[in-house]
């Protein structure tokens, strides 16, 4: 199984014709093309028109293309999708999702608009976004609601409004909901991405708030603004000493593998399964993020 | 018409200009260079038979004045400046015609000289042209071409004969009564007089204008008495808010601050950022942000470089007072910190144009540079580099030092935003050469690193160093694909503009728009 990349999804708004059209070059792993929140009610069909057409003109490299359509309760979710996805976007970001019919009637929705555009189906993704207290509730069957689900997100500010927490900078109210999430989603065997740091000039408190995201298991996190992206990459990429020890608990085992030798030792620490699970994974993701040593890069493949 | 050595058609002879020597890729045209005029002055006051110092109506009674002659300007006073209109109306008033003006560059305030040309008081301008000025240029207000050159290629004409100047105006923020001049203080301080001095050296006639003289001597003079004919003290020489800028702010658009951040991983791959570096960079926002760029990493690294030279500007003056850069060589000063550090720090120097840039002196400091950083309005896939006419074919930027540097910087790198608004500003020919794709290294934007073929050593370093080359072609073809392959602005027959390279070849012509 390959690791998709999805260390930092960058917001960019769907009115905006310069950010749409630049929105590529600053490296994000995942471009958000935002049609909800960002987007004023008077400029809904406007952005969406904007950005069918900034899908079909502009190349947008290696990243992940993803659309934020406007839910389907409201008067423009249907459309968003209508003309969204005849674009092939890689993947939809489905807001407020509170039981898993809330995925399934998008997917409905998404299935009929593939098969009208020649789109293999089951092709276009999705990530369902957590914002209530009741979506939280429901989070298992959100994230097992359909195939086509590859990782959850949620949405701070909506969330703690709706559970009636306050909001603290070190995000103590959100904890539950963090647990919660990640449990569902490794059980559904899809991604968990951390929700938005939003004071831009603040990139200190932006890594301790993604470094914390990925000692919890978290795959990524959304980003606001081109200036948060290195941070958060340098919070989820490992670094050279995680990625050093790493490969010596690989060649540790191979050697043991090659002597014949039953219980390896590395680092003064027995490799078991969990050992070699976690160092697999830091190559993986080291591995996408290019961030492994040239010479490596072939062994562990 | 033959090409030149950049692929120009231009006439062998311009209407208003003369015999055009074609520029030529092969190397600097030669120029011998006079011995300055020391005891040529045409004004009447050696023998000392008149005080210096007189009032500038009195100034015109004893100098040689004639229809048609040529009166110089320097512009340290930017777009604060009033000694141009000022003396240009003294002059209309005594009844002149015809007059050449040789600015070293004009700003959007100098807009009364079109009158004095309507009036034809002003019949020609050689020099920098900027803003208004120049779009009049572009509708066929003079009838000559305006003659642009380089600071080096200007301060080259100067000294080689090939710009006679009559006479040279010099506002001087401070002055004494023979004629000592400073720009460090004073209401209208404006730091470096460095564009003033190859005027005050060879010009026939040298007047300093100041609001504020002083009892001789003046201890710290930029230009001496010796090149001084009269001094002419008045009310105001300028509007200082609009002489100096205050300190410039380092931009936080995330698309310039990345072709800064690249900019200096760039520099620092081809092994620029090294102790004892030398450096150049404009004042421009990308400029600005890649000094800071490097500024970080000559920090992390502790690497004291050499020098920085240029416009200087506070950012600058940091960088040397952290003990970054041991010296500044500084031809005009930016801003207010710029022109206090002149004063304060021993190790910021005044340098005059030809210092800086004259390709035919004894030795110029852009031939130390071991980077510059320069904008562009327009590069082709040539590497060549417009920074005079804008999109709609209008004269509208003097060249500066662009093409100075250019060719003397070890490593010229071009920072410029692959599109600005609806228009692509990497093309396939841009409307008028400035500075030869010969003289351009790199050009960074935020849709990647194109390298001059030429520079095989360079790619190899950025390639290793994981920059995100590539090549120049393709630059155009993504900006294409966004905007389409915009239409040529429609040009008429006549010569509006001759672009002179720093040795005085003709690099390109610039034609009226219709």
């Amino acid at each position: 199984m390959t690791t998709t990349l999805r260390r930092s999804s960058l917001y960019v708004p769907g009115n905006n014709p310069s950010m749409l059209i630049n929105a590529g070059i600053y490296g994000a792993d995942v471009l958000v093309f935002d049609l909800e929140d960002a987007v004023p009610f008077a400029e809904k069909d406007a952005a969406r028109i904007l950005l069918r057409n900034a899908l079909s003109a502009v190349r947008y490299a290696s990243a992940e293309v993803v659309v934020r359509i406007n839910s389907l309760s409201t008067p423009f979710g249907r459309e968003d999708l209508d003309v969204i996805v005849p674009q092939r976007p890689d993947t939809i970001r489905i807001p407020k999702c509170e039981t898993a019919r809330d995925v399934t009637d998008v997917d409905r929705a998404v299935g009929e608009l593939e098969a009208a555009s020649g789109i293999e189906r089951g092709s276009i993704r999705f990530m369902p976004i957590i914002e209530t207290a009741l979506g939280a509730w429901n989070v298992m069957e959100i994230a097992t609601a359909c195939p086509r689900v590859t990782a959850l997100n949620f949405g701070a500010e909506d969330y703690t409004a709706d559970i009636g927490a306050i909001r603290t900078k070190d995000g103590t109210e959100l904890a539950d909901l963090r647990a919660r999430m990640l449990l569902a989603a490794r059980v559904a065997g899809v991604q968990a991405l951390d929700s938005v740091y939003s004071d831009v000039a603040d990139d200190d408190g932006l890594y301790e708030e993604s470094r914390r995201a990925r000692i919890l298991g978290f795959d990524g996190k959304s980003v606001i603004h081109p200036r948060q992206i290195p941070v958060v990459h340098r919070a989820f990429t490992p670094s050279e000493k995680e990625i050093a020890a790493a490969l010596r608990v690989e060649r540790g085992l191979a050697e043991g593998k090659r002597m014949g030798v039953g219980v390896v030792v590395v680092d003064g620490k027995m490799v078991d399964a969990p050992v070699l699970k976690r160092a697999r994974k830091v190559l993986e993701l080291a591995r996408a993020a290019g961030a492994l040593p040239k010479e490596e890069e072939s062994s562990c493949r | 018409m033959p090409l030149n050595g950049v692929g120009r058609d231009v006439p062998d002879r311009i209407p208003g200009y003369g015999d055009a020597r074609p520029f030529s890729a092969d190397g600097i045209a030669e120029t011998p260079l006079r011995e300055a005029p020391e005891t040529e002055s045409g004004a009447e006051t050696r023998g000392r038979s008149v005080a210096k110092v007189v009032p500038l109506e009195r100034s015109l009674d004893l100098l040689d004045l004639r229809d048609g002659m040529t009166i110089s300007f320097h512009h340290h006073l930017r777009d604060g400046d009033l000694v141009v209109s000022m003396v240009l109306d003294a002059l209309a008033r005594r009844g002149l015609r015809g007059l050449t003006l040789a600015p070293t560059a004009l700003f959007p305030v100098h807009e009364s000289i079109l009158a004095h040309v309507r009036a034809g008081v002003v019949a020609g301008i050689q020099g920098s042209v900027n803003g208004p000025v120049g779009r009049a240029a572009s509708d066929g207000l003079f009838d000559g071409p305006v003659v642009l050159r380089s600071h080096g290629g200007r301060a080259r004409a100067a000294a080689s004969g090939e710009l006679p100047v009559d006479v040279a105006f010099i506002a001087a923020p401070t002055a004494d009564p023979e004629g000592n001049l400073s720009g460090l203080s004073g209401p209208s301080a404006c730091g470096s007089l460095g564009y003033a001095h190859t005027d005050a050296r060879y010009a026939r006639q040298v007047v300093a204008l100041t609001d504020t003289l002083v009892p001789y001597p003046l201890p710290r003079a930029s230009i001496d008495q010796s090149c001084v004919d009269l001094v002419v003290p008045v009310e105001r020489l300028g509007i200082p808010e609009r002489i100096v800028s205050g300190t410039l702010a380092v931009t936080k658009d995330p698309l310039r601050l990345l072709i800064a951040e690249r900019t200096a991983r760039v520099l620092d791959a081809c092994g620029v950022i090294a102790p004892g570096m030398s450096f150049q960079a404009g004042a421009g926002g990308i400029s600005l942000a890649a000094t800071a760029a490097v500024r970080e990493r000559m920090r992390e690294r502790k690497i004291r470089g050499s020098f920085a030279s240029g416009g200087i500007t506070g950012d600058l003056v940091a960088m040397h007072e952290e003990g970054l850069f041991d010296a500044l060589l500084d031809v005009q000063s930016f801003d207010t910190e710029a022109v206090r550090s002149l004063s304060r720090n021993p190790g910021h120097r005044e340098m005059s144009a030809a210092m800086y840039a004259c390709p035919s002196s004894r030795g110029c400091v852009v031939d130390r540079l071991d980077a510059a950083i320069l904008g562009a309005t327009q590069v082709d896939v040539d590497f060549n580099v417009n920074v005079n006419t804008e999109s709609d074919g209008v004269l509208l930027h003097g060249i500066g030092g662009h093409m100075d540097t250019a060719a003397g910087a070890g490593v010229t790198v071009i920072v410029t935003p692959l599109l600005r608004g609806r228009l692509p500003m990497v093309v396939d020919r841009v409307l008028t050469v400035t500075t030869p794709g010969s003289t351009v290294d790199v050009i960074v934007t935020e849709r990647g690193v194109a390298v001059n073929p030429a520079r095989a050593d360079l790619a190899e370093a950025l390639r290793k160093a994981r920059l995100p080359l590539r090549d120049i072609g393709d630059l155009r073809d993504d900006a294409y694909a966004l905007t389409g392959e915009p239409e040529a602005p429609r040009f008429g027959d006549r010569i509006i503009g001759v672009v002179e390279y720093r040795d005085g070849t003709v690099i390109d012509v610039i034609r009226n728009v219709v």
